[in-house]
């Protein structure tokens, strides 16, 4: 059968199993949109900005745990998902992303919306082609998907030369992917394995510390199963949050600037930490010398390149988290000491005074909305249910403080490059994945006003979210920084100068809440949650609370600022 | 940790951007390169580059496993710590005045190297060898006034049958 570029796109796509794509049209991809408008079972989500197309792409692949993915134009287009790409290539997400570019002929001589979309997101994909002839366009596809979704994954884009879209070939379908530079390593060494076994049985005072890898390979349950079995408590990274249950008596909360007491305190003193899918980022280890420095250190990756990077480490395993954690527990259960187990209850003990003396808290008055007190009611509301994004500042922090998650594929936010405009789109794209889910979106007054116009995809896509704005009317997290290290020099932080949400809400459609007061903020989230279609809440919230603990940049986890 | 030189094979699929990224993670990552050649193999759909890196034990384990994270490079093996044989080919372009031609010819036969353009007041010299050999030559030829000088980077095989990948 002859079919064109743009049908043999829409055919690779479909195969892959996938049923959604966030895209916005142009000149260079109009064939493609042509061809889109007569396959009504790939739905086509159109944007209002391509950056929010990639976040929602983002956003989709982890609340359903699958992949996702973004079509957008050439030129503007193209350059306008770069900061998505780049995001979910700093966590690992898997989407594919398809940009138009020029006619192959006219490549290179600076045509009209041209633009090297290859050379510029070659350091922020996992791999990109330039899809030169049509003989090539069915196997880019297949490879473009398989790279995204095998071993760490991470965003593939595809470019396509307005040509090759409208050139007709005869269809074959191709063979399955063999790249033979390509091999990652799912299966880990047993023989490392039996040595953390050995490790963990000798431990006194260990800890786990699980990251977004584990929510990648969907190893939550394994993950839990050996805290449990060896009743090691638990921390996980941001990206990590829910892999273990926070509402479990081992958890120990997040580590790092913004960490609990208990967590930062606990790889200060652990002797051994099992960390699985991490990739040991600053803003988690602080300075580098003083982390976890009395700890053997067991690492689980799949990637190699993560491994030793920042942090040295004692027993490393190459491998899915998932796999490799499986077989642990496997051996873990012929072997374990279950008097050193019995034994740890001495460091449980510990943990618990830490927990007791410095908890995490904030003073809710009469007067002033406290923001933690908002996402705490918000919790409680959704009995910890929902599936919470966030924008980037205290308002993401605060929430990874205090919503407690239980369940991986629930929290998700720009973690490795910090988007402020994330999380309006990215609730969309959740929303797609999980259309009986309640979604939220947790955000600042400054981030929401980054990507605001996907306000109308919700409302014309009917993917209704919520959107609680802890609206500080500052830049609260630089604030915060100035506060703390620049002599409260509030240079260019302040956000007086506002919309009014409401209003904005009530201009796109959306219902617009506001509190003021804590006594209205119980109302006001259950009215927004009960009320259908897109909501606003906007929450008027004491301008200069801090998020604490915080441990300065560049300084040990032991140092943290607590009120 | 110390820093010390490495010379890396890197066997890459043919293809038009591999070079660059390679090129970018290096540029990226700020790690060194000091020599590059590059050309295709034997077989059409594979080139080698030869890169000589340099860099602590740690940077330099982090460089190859960079290296083999690209999805178009097949293997990467570090040379150093192997036995192998390396050369590097320099073109010099050497001023000749007539009181200086028999020191130039003596020179390069004692280092067996040749003569390849010979011009009313210059001489171009190809040699090969490894970096202490060119840089004895260039020594030796200074005084007569170097002219220009073009230097290939260096080239490496590994003096096993076959390399195994690192
Ligand atoms: C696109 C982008 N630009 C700038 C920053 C730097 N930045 C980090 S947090 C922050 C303040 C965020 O303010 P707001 O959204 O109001 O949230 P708050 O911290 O007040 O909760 C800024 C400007 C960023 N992370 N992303």
């Amino acid at each position: 059968m002859k079919l064109t570029g743009a049908q043999i796109l829409i055919k690779m796509i479909k195969s892959q199993g996938v049923d959604t794509i966030f895209g916005y049209p142009g000149g260079a991809v109009i064939d493609i949109y042509d061809e889109l408008a007569s396959n009504p079972d790939l739905r086509h989500i159109l944007v209002r900005h391509e950056q929010g197309a990639i976040h929602a792409a983002d956003a989709y692949s982890r609340a359903k745990g699958d992949i996702g993915v973004a079509l957008v134009t050439s030129g503007p287009g193209a350059t306008n998902a770069v900061t998505g790409i780049a995001s979910a290539y700093m966590d690992s997400i898997p989407i594919v992303v398809f940009t138009g570019q020029v006619n192959s002929s006219l490549i290179g001589n600076d045509a009209f919306q041209e633009v090297d979309i290859v050379g510029i997101t070659r350091p922020c994909t996992k791999h990109n082609y330039l899809v030169k002839k049509i003989e090539n366009l069915a196997r880019i596809i297949k490879e473009a998907f398989f790279i995204a979704r095998s071993g760490r994954p991470g965003p593939v884009l595809v470019d396509l030369p307005k040509d090759v879209m409208t050139a007709t070939i005869e269809f074959e379908e191709p063979p399955e992917v063999h790249i033979k530079s390509y091999r990652p390593t799912y299966s880990p060494n047993k023989k490392q394995l039996a040595k953390v076994v050995q490790l963990i049985n000798k431990a006194k005072r260990p800890i786990i510390f699980s990251g977004g890898g584990v929510v990648l390979s969907k190893a939550s349950e394994e993950i839990t199963d050996l805290a449990k079995m060896a009743n090691i408590p638990v921390t996980a990274s941001l990206m990590g949050l829910g892999t273990f249950p926070a509402s479990h008596p081992l958890w120990l909360g997040m580590p790092g600037m913004h960490g609990t007491f208990r967590a930062n305190m606990s790889i200060g003193e652990c002797d051994l930490m099992i960390a699985a899918g991490v990739r040991f980022d600053d803003r988690v280890t602080g300075r580098l010398e003083k982390f976890a420095p009395k700890a053997k250190i067991v690492q689980i990756d799949i990637d190699p390149t993560s491994i030793h990077k920042n942090v040295s480490v004692d027993c490393p395993i190459v491998g899915d988290c998932k796999k490799s954690l499986a077989l642990l527990n496997q051996m873990m259960k012929r072997q374990i000491d279950q008097a050193s187990v019995d034994a740890r209850s001495e460091w449980i003990e510990t943990i618990e005074n830490w927990k007791s003396t410095m908890p995490l808290g904030y003073n809710q008055n009469e007067e002033i909305i406290k923001p933690q007190f908002v996402i705490e009611t918000l919790h409680e509301l959704t009995q910890g249910k929902a599936i919470i994004t966030t924008e980037v500042g205290q308002n993401q922090m605060w929430t990874a403080q205090y919503y407690g998650f239980d369940r991986p594929n629930h929290f998700i936010t720009s973690g490795g490059l910090g988007v402020m405009g994330f999380g309006l789109p990215a609730a969309i794209g959740a929303k797609a994945a999980c259309p009986d889910k309640t979604v939220i979106d947790i955000a600042g007054d400054g981030s929401i006003q980054m990507n605001i116009q996907e306000m109308t995809t919700s409302l014309e896509a009917r993917l209704p979210v919520k959107v609680v704005i802890l609206n500080n009317r500052y830049l609260g997290m630089v604030r915060q920084w100035q506060d703390l290290f620049y002599d409260k020099r509030y240079a260019s932080t302040n956000m007086e100068c506002a919309p009014d949400f409401v209003k904005l809400a009530e201009a796109y459609g959306a219902t617009g809440l506001r509190a003021s007061k804590p006594s209205e903020v119980r109302e006001t989230l259950k009215q927004g949650l009960a009320t259908e279609g897109t909501v606003v809440m906007d929450f008027i919230v004491e301008r200069e609370e801090m998020v604490y603990p915080m441990v300065p940049a560049g300084k040990s986890l032991s140092e943290m600022l607590l009120v | 940790m110390t820093i010390k030189k490495h010379i890396l094979s890197i066997l890459v699929d043919n293809e038009p951007g591999v070079l660059s990224r390679i090129a970018g993670l290096f540029s990226g990552r700020g790690y060194n390169i000091d020599t590059l050649s590059v050309a295709q193999t034997m077989e059409s759909t594979a080139s080698r580059v030869t890169m000589e890196t340099s860099g602590d034990e740690h940077i330099v384990e982090q460089i190859i496993k960079q290296l083999h994270k690209l999805i178009n490079v097949i293997t990467v093996v570090d040379l150093t710590e192997k036995r192998h044989v390396k050369r590097e080919l320099a073109l010099i372009k050497v001023h000749a005045k007539s009181e200086h031609r028999a020191e130039i010819l003596r020179i390069v036969d004692i280092f067996r190297c040749r003569v390849v353009d010979v011009a009313q007041d210059y001489y171009t010299i190809e040699i090969s060898g490894n970096e202490e050999k060119l840089m004895a030559i260039m020594d030796l030829l200074t005084p007569m006034g170097i002219i220009e000088t073009a230097r290939t980077g260096s080239i490496a095989l590994s003096r096993e049958k076959t390399t195994k990948r690192t």
